[in-house]
């Protein structure tokens, strides 16, 4: 169809092209499906043997931690389970590029950042079994809880950062001291308010926060072209900051990117989008069923590149590891499984009075009132067979 | 410590920005956040002059976004500060609601009390003010409602600068309620080197035997000068200042009613589920064969705000407080 100029410019599709699966020709990778290094002339880097072979374990254990609660999920232990299948190399590699000061604001999903930012695992299955809303300490580990309001937590992530500032730990050469947040969160977010917001007070402050996009192409049943037309990563210039997209399934990629984003960040430089372009083999939770909305062809074509796969074959077409590592790897990834099952199974429910804790700080009289009524309900019920009504 | 008496003539706006200087001086942690409060003050000037004199990094203008404004309080709490937010206007709160109800209300209960969420809201509300739509209204109850989140609402200068003090030294987050009405209304002798009453607190503002009436925020104005005309009819009124909405104080609203035997409760907020049927119940639960009358509400009809030029109408005014009183005479 021919096209008139409008006096707007060209039309959109025109410059940006339909979505492409492969990415594009912006995509910044390191190592490509098939497993080869290639490089790229602003985030190349090398990488030790050691550092190759800390990555392809973390993201093995962290497709454990996921596989494994998807099975505790379907055993009727946890309620639910945000599965990350898939985005393994997005999450490693954004988590590996941290430094201890850092500070993480993730999704639902992110476990393995969590992996990285040593939450033990078995503490994020609470929140997905029904016995807590977040168990574990984050200021132990500079990772704040998972938020589940879709993009509410890149404000918290902004506003920490400002607080950054405001201790000066941003921009001072000191690598030790300087400081940045990264703030997880999805396709789908890019559409809500909450995100654009946070990118207009990041741009506005030049807070020191990576804004870290798993383009998964996936909001449950709605595909990227539903939240956007043009590439996600290109909205950043709107903003006032740079963007870049980077192949979330190359863990080598991830980790160049957002550890320069991180740098620029602690260097004082202000916000930067960094969209991790992968792809959600899994279901949106264990309550969805994609075979609705989703054709399995895109999903075999994204099979062929999957983030471990690629880094395995690297690693044995260099040499760089034997069988006897895999095999170990392989032995914890069981050991974790295991662990994580019967630990699972051994959480108790909360008290029912617990509900009371911590809704305040300070405790007020009229809800100690309420709770002290329930507690002498509930003892009315001692000893009764039911435990419970009649 | 011997401190030296200072007293001196103020208004609830000047006590209000009074109490936010001295909060500031005292906790280097406390910043202030929102729209227009740096150079302007404030469109109602109640940060006049803080940002010249604690900075641009303490006293910050932000972008016009009010969840941006909360939700980025929410990151500076976590990173040990006591951020004090101002909502330009009350109708303008709303972008803001789910931070506030999903975020700042759940944060320290989602985290078992690892992370505290010491945030001041202050939001100028009320009407009266002859202002356009969204700029009179009342939400109180819709924050009162939600578990996590503490309620107050000042009616006057002394109040005012004691209040926003003791909320700010909070570890919970605090809704603060401002009587906009009220910002360059009366004046009131405040003494500094006084003692205040806690925050959590409501007080007997004019004691009486034959009713008690309740009210708080701009309303408490309305429920004196009913009082004062209830008397020259030989009716001994008790007005209380709630003051607080969440927790409700209710031991001195049942003592006193249980003496009257009657209560009106009064707010410019809508009647519907307002904080009148919270009130109103929990009298009736607790006080049920003390009164003579049930529980009467005067409050803002069930309409939204209307136009400014008969927003009097809508308004629980003198007369329409006194008809209550009546109607609860009658009984």
């Amino acid at each position: 169809m021919t096209q008139q100029s409008s006096g707007f410019g060209p039309d959109l599709v025109e410059v940006f092209g339909p979505s492409q699966q492969d990415g594009g020709p912006e995509l910044i990778q390191l190592l490509t499906p098939e497993g080869e290094r290639v490089h790229h002339p602003e985030f190349d880097r090398d990488f030790s043997a050691e550092e190759l072979r800390g990555f392809y374990r973390d993201m093995v254990l962290t497709r454990r931690i996921d596989t494994e609660a998807t099975a505790l999920q379907r055993h009727g232990e946890l309620g639910i389970w945000a599965q990350l299948l898939g985005q393994e190399a997005a999450q490693i590699g954004a988590g590996r590029a941290l430094r201890p000061q850092d500070y993480v604001f993730p999704t639902y999903r992110e476990h393995g950042v969590a992996w990285c930012k040593g939450v033990d695992p078995l503490r994020l299955l609470g929140l997905f079994r029904g016995v807590d809303q977040g168990g574990w300490e984050p200021d132990a580990h500079n990772f704040a809880l998972y938020t589940i309001v879709i993009g509410a937590q890149t404000l918290h992530a902004t506003g920490y950062a400002m607080g950054m500032q405001r201790d000066g730990v941003v921009g001072t050469g000191d690598p030790d001291r300087d400081a940045a947040v990264i703030a997880h969160f999805g396709d789908g977010a890019s559409s809500q308010g909450d995100v654009n917001e946070a990118f207009i007070f990041a741009a506005s402050y030049n807070a020191p926060v990576v804004f870290f996009c798993q383009n998964n192409q996936w909001a449950i049943s709605e595909p990227i072209e539903r939240q956007t037309r043009i590439p996600l990563y290109q909205r950043a210039l709107g903003f006032g900051f740079p963007g870049v997209r980077v192949d979330g399934n190359d863990v080598l990629a991830t980790y160049a990117v957002t550890q320069a984003a991180l740098q620029r960040a602690r260097d004082g430089q202000g916000p930067t989008f960094v969209e991790a372009y992968t792809y959600r083999m899994g279901a949106h939770t264990t309550t969805d069923d994609p075979t609705r909305y989703r054709l399995s062809d895109d999903v075999e074509s994204w099979k062929l590149k999957d983030p471990i796969a690629r880094l395995e074959v690297y690693l044995r077409r260099n040499g760089l590891v034997e069988n006897d590592f895999l095999a170990t790897i392989q032995a914890e990834a069981d050991e974790l499984g295991h662990t994580l099952r019967e630990g699972c199974k051994a959480m108790p429910d909360p008290a029912p009075l617990s509900m009371f804790d911590h809704v305040y700080a300070e405790m007020t009289p009229e809800l100690q009132a309420q709770r002290d009524g329930f507690a002498t309900y509930l003892e009315s019920f001692e000893g009764s067979a039911a435990g419970g009504h009649h | 410590m011997a401190t030296k008496s200072t007293t001196q003539k103020i208004t609830l706006a000047k006590g209000l920005n009074m109490g936010l200087r001295k909060a500031m001086e005292d906790d280097p942690k406390v910043l202030l956040m929102g729209e227009d409060v740096g150079k302007l003050g404030g469109v109602f000037r109640i940060t006049d002059g803080l940002q010249k004199d604690f900075g641009e990094d303490r006293v910050i203008d932000s972008p016009l976004a009010e969840s941006g404004i909360v939700g980025t309080a929410v990151g500076m709490a976590m990173r040990g500060y006591r951020p004090v937010v101002e909502i330009q206007f009350d109708g303008f709160v709303y972008p803001a609601y789910d931070q506030i109800v999903c975020q700042v209300a759940k944060i320290h209960f989602r985290s078992q009390g690892r992370v505290k969420m010491p945030i001041v809201i202050r939001i100028p509300f009320g009407g009266g003010i002859g202002a356009v739509e969204h700029h009179s209204e009342s939400p109180e109850a819709q924050f009162a409602h939600t578990p996590g989140l503490k309620v107050v609402a000042c009616s006057n200068p002394v109040d005012g600068y004691w209040m926003i003090q003791q909320a700010i030294a909070c570890d919970d987050p605090v809704i603060f309620l401002e009587p906009k009405r009220q910002y360059h209304a009366d004046k009131a002798e405040l003494d500094e080197s006084a003692s205040p009453e806690p925050l959590f607190t409501s007080r007997v503002v004019k004691t009486g035997t034959d009713l008690t009436l309740l009210a708080y925020g701009p309303m408490v104005k309305t429920a004196l000068k009913a009082a004062e005309a209830a008397a020259t009819e030989g009716r001994s009124i008790e007005v209380i200042d709630l003051r607080t909405l969440s927790p409700l104080d209710m031991a001195p609203v049942l003592e006193s009613v249980r003496r009257t035997g009657r209560a009106v409760v009064t707010h410019e907020a809508h009647v519907n589920l307002g904080m009148g049927a919270e009130i109103s119940a929990r009298i009736t639960e607790q006080c049920f064969y003390s009164l003579e009358a049930p529980v009467l509400r005067v409050g803002g009809f069930d309409t939204p705000y209307p136009p400014s030029r008969i927003e009097e109408d809508f308004l629980p005014d003198l007369d329409r407080v006194l008809d209550a009183v009546d109607r609860s005479f009658e009984f």
